[in-house]
């Protein structure tokens, strides 16, 4: 019995489309939770009240995007087991744990506090209030550290094995899983591209009002702290994005490949392509502009280190396929009689590859009748497809740079308090806000469509994950998100736009707004 | 020791406090949703309404994210095979859930009279449908749903979208929508004053009502529908598939726990008499008392079908002997072991500060705090 690849396509699509369209609000939480805490320090210390409607005006912007941020989540949680079931029941012993923890460690503080934020102004003392916006920030970016470990399973997956009793994956070693390098370079790399999202949107929002000459007291030190905060996040996510790409370069190699358009393994020294337009179907890139010496510094952090290419990977996994194939017949005979001990002992023998096993069964059903020409194409559909990768990654690089750029101008001018006469640095931050949000959909992109073709690296075929739906169904539900989706993110824009374009006037004690004045007269 | 085996049967019980957790939590603030335009005549009086689980649904919103999170971990088999096997009805209930957080931040930032009107019709939308789907998901259960499990355990369901909704999975959800509005209604009793409090007052007296004679009309039912058993199937103890076992249907099988064991009889009057204490408490307008009855109640309700279930969880209609059972849908023993212990950390970390957020939110909400309060929903 397979499942319809056009099923398992619109799953992709649909997972897709809502998990980028989840993290557009996601990394703005992040960053956000964190400035409104830091904005809010600086009031109790000090006693300023201009620092308590800093952190109330951003405070009213960061709800306005955590509730989509919120609702977006739901539908995430609920598509591994819709979509995703044969993922779900096949990994769940390990990748569900995560996910419960993330529910029960991080969900329940961030959510429950964040209440108590909004409504508590004016029922708690200050310190404690200040400690439950601390809460809500280090509860939303717990919810990032146990989604990115059990992300983290999907692309380096450890601390688990195949249990042929229960034919599915089982948790072997639990510090494992959570304490695996792609995990921790991924959390700080994913967290502070939040802080740096969070920066760039304060920037500039203030810079906005700077130029409009619009509550400049509140935009300037808004500006100070975010820029300040910006700075320090910006080197930090690129120093991790390059710690993620040394730990990743090792356990994921195809991606690597992909993400560098190398369609051929040499000698190092290696150059880097800064440019190439690299060709799936010829196995090559048509024109390159390079800088030598560059790949293998950034991947192995050695001068001559050699890093494979997608004629190596090919080979290799060839050996893996025809590896992997008596390891799934040996299952399919387990599960018929599990006391059978040759059976048991060939599975035990060809193990490591029994997911290269899975993803030829998606050339030919059948292992008993796989010709060449199938593992053939199994081994290419290895390589995640190149282009959009090796764009996607150069995207996000040359964004972070040129926001690290901005962010070292924003330092230097608010630093030596001329900021406001800098127009045209004024004129500029706002057109910044889109920035991170294209470099985090970009790394998404990077992650996941490097991780192709497998749900779990080399473990799962992506093929095998999907539920057993019909095309209407995916047709019905695709259609139905996008249609929710759109009308969300329209209400979400417009009502960002006009409590930007209102600005923190009609917030604080100053009078009262014109909101709600008009609701009372309609009440 | 059986150490799996108590593994096991702890991960079912803790499965069953998340559910009740779910119901009584999630429940009421759907309820406020699903009555929010009977209690709240003016916009004023709905913004109080809104108001008295504002600082609270994203909080109680998580027990029901953790419920979803604890089956994925500890019942993935079951996960998987409710969640695609069901999905039109999971797709209606995730849209109708997703609009909830939206309705709740965005529904008061327009003064617009159109614009409120319209985040009130999906604050009851996305109160009602989940209260009912949730209901009819367990309606649904009890009568088995038509899946099977190919050599490498893929699910395959094999029912169509309509016959979930049969009448009894439509009186189970009934059901859990009454006492969602009952507890709703008892918490805006808590939160609200004067005339809201008692249009609430008469509310929760109707639901009550209802939930009584659906509950009592369901045990009956039960009577009549066929009822799953396990004949043989591997030790408790023992890591399985549901592919191992057999099973057979009886009418009235889903009371054999009770025959066996008379003191399960408590469950389901704890049911009756918590639903039964939550009117009379309204009556006498002491309505705190009411919302702690009224859970009980609901923990009663579902108690009751969680006895009279064990050991299945997700029986099939179409292939008994391919029933998920606690024995053969649980994680690994590792997995469980791991998940206790942060379960036994965490759960009273979580009541302990939610209790501290309802002490630190506690009184009445004021129609005039709310409209000069411009943090208010």
């Amino acid at each position: 019995m397979m499942i319809d690849s056009t099923v398992v396509e619109l799953s992709r699509w649909q997972f897709a489309a809502t998990a980028l369209y989840h993290f557009l609000f996601v990394p703005l939480t992040l960053g956000l939770s964190f400035l409104l805490a830091a904005m809010e320090t600086i009031y109790v210390t000090t006693g300023r009240k201009i620092y308590k409607d800093m952190a109330q005006f951003w405070g009213k912007l960061f709800l306005i995007n955590f509730a989509i941020g919120v609702a977006t989540g739901l539908t995430m949680e609920f598509e591994f087991g819709t979509n995703w079931s044969f993922y779900s029941s096949f990994v769940g012993d390990i990748f569900g744990a995560p996910l419960a923890i993330e529910g029960l460690m991080a969900f329940f503080m961030e959510s429950t506090f964040v209440g108590i934020m909004v409504f508590g102004w004016d029922r708690l003392k200050r310190g404690q209030h200040l400690a439950v916006t601390y809460l809500v920030a280090v509860g939303s970016n717990l919810s990032a550290l146990w989604i990115l470990i059990a992300n983290s399973f999907m692309q380096t997956p450890q601390g688990a094995s195949f249990n042929p009793h229960t034919m599915r994956m089982e948790l072997s070693s639990f510090t494992d899983l959570i304490f695996s390098h792609d995990a921790q370079a991924k959390f700080v790399h994913t967290s502070i591209a939040g802080y740096v999202t969070a920066a760039i949107f304060v920037c500039g929002v203030s810079a906005f009002y700077m130029l409009r000459k619009r509550h400049t007291e509140l935009a300037r030190r808004s500006f100070r702290v975010a820029a300040i905060f910006g700075i320090l996040a910006t080197l930090g996510v690129i120093t991790l994005g390059d710690a993620l790409g040394f730990v990743g370069g090792q356990a994921q190699p195809t991606k690597l490949a992909a993400m560098e358009a190398l369609w051929k393994t040499e000698q190092g020294p290696m150059p880097f392509n800064v440019v190439a337009f690299p060709s799936q179907k010829d196995q090559t890139n048509h024109g390159e502009l390079q800088i030598p010496y560059a790949l293998s510094l950034l991947v192995t952090h050695s001068v001559d280190g050699s890093v494979p290419g997608v004629d190596q990977l090919e080979a290799m996994a060839k050996q893996r396929i025809r590896n992997g194939i008596p390891a799934v017949q040996a299952l399919q005979t387990l599960s018929k009689n599990p006391e059978d001990q040759t059976a048991l002992a060939t599975f035990r023998q060809h193990q490591d590859d029994l997911g290269y096993g899975f993803l030829v069964q998606g050339y030919q059903h059948d292992l008993s009748k796989v010709t060449d020409a199938d593992v053939d194409a199994a081994a290419k559909a290895t390589i995640p497809p190149v282009a959009p990768v090796f764009w996607a990654f150069r995207t996000m690089v040359a964004f972070g740079f040129a926001m690290l750029a901005f962010f070292i101008l924003a330092v230097v001018f608010t630093l030596r308090n001329n900021v406001e006469r800098r127009r045209w640095f004024l004129k500029i931050a706002p057109w910044m806000i889109p920035v991170p949000f294209i470099a985090n959909e970009a790394g998404w992109l990077v992650a996941e469509l490097g991780r192709q073709p497998w749900t779990v690296y080399g473990v799962l075929p992506t093929w095998m994950s999907a539920s057993t739906h019909s095309v209407t169904y995916m047709v019905f539900s695709l259609a139905g998100f996008v249609l929710i989706y759109s009308a969300f993110i329209a209400v979400e824009m417009f009502l960002m736009v006009r409590a930007i374009r209102r600005g923190p006037d009609d917030h604080g004690d100053h009078k009262p707004s014109p909101a709600l004045t008009t609701a009372n007269a309609e009440a | 020791m059986e150490i799996y085996l108590i593994l096991k049967v702890v991960w079912w019980l803790l499965l069953g406090v998340l559910l009740m957790g779910l119901a009584v939590m999630v429940g009421m603030d759907m309820g406020v949703g699903t009555i929010l335009r009977y209690v709240g005549r003016t916009d004023l009086e709905r913004r109080v309404a809104l108001n008295i689980i504002g600082p609270h649904w994203d909080g109680n919103q998580v027990w029901f994210i953790l419920g979803g999170g604890a089956v994925f971990a500890a019942f993935p088999l079951i996960y998987a095979t409710a969640f695609s096997g069901f999905y039109v009805v999971m797709l209606l209930l995730l849209w109708s859930m997703i609009v909830r957080p939206l309705g709740f931040e965005y529904r008061s930032k327009m003064p617009s009279a159109r614009w409120r009107n319209v985040w009130d019709w999906s604050l009851f939308i996305s109160g009602f449908l989940p209260m009912l789907v949730f209901g009819a998901a367990i309606g649904n259960i009890l009568q088995g749903v038509p899946f099977h499990f190919s050599w490498n355990l893929t699910s395959y369901y094999t029912g169509s979208f309509l016959a979930l909704f049969n009448p009894f999975a439509i009186l189970c959800g009934v059901l859990s929508v009454a006492l969602s509005s009952m507890m709703g209604a008892l918490t805006v009793m808590n939160g609200a004053e004067d005339a809201m409090f008692q249009r609430a007052r008469k509310l929760v007296m109707v639901a009550a009502a209802v939930a009584v004679v659906l509950f009592a009309l369901g045990g009956v039912w039960v009577h009549a529908i066929d009822g799953f058993q396990l004949v043989s199937g591997p030790s408790g103890n023992l890591a399985q598939t549901p592919m191992q076992q057999t099973v057979t249907q009886a009418s009235g099988a889903w009371f054999g726990n009770y025959s066996a064991h008379p003191a399960l009889w408590l469950v389901p009057l704890v049911g009756f008499a918590g639903v039964i204490g939550a009117a009379l408490a309204a009556r006498a307008g002491r309505s705190h008392l009411g919302w702690w009855s009224g859970a009980l109640g609901w923990i009663g309700v579902i108690g009751t079908v969680g006895a009279a279930m064990f050991p299945f969880m997700m029986p099939s209609s179409s292939e008994p002997s391919q029933s998920l059972t606690l024995w053969n849908a649980t994680s690994s023993q590792l997995t469980l072991t791991w998940m206790v212990g942060f379960t036994v950390v965490f759960v009273p970390l979580v009541v302990w500060y939610t209790s501290w957020a309802f002490y630190v939110m506690r009184g009445k909400v004021k129609p005039e705090h709310v409209a000069a309060d411009e943090h208010a929903y």
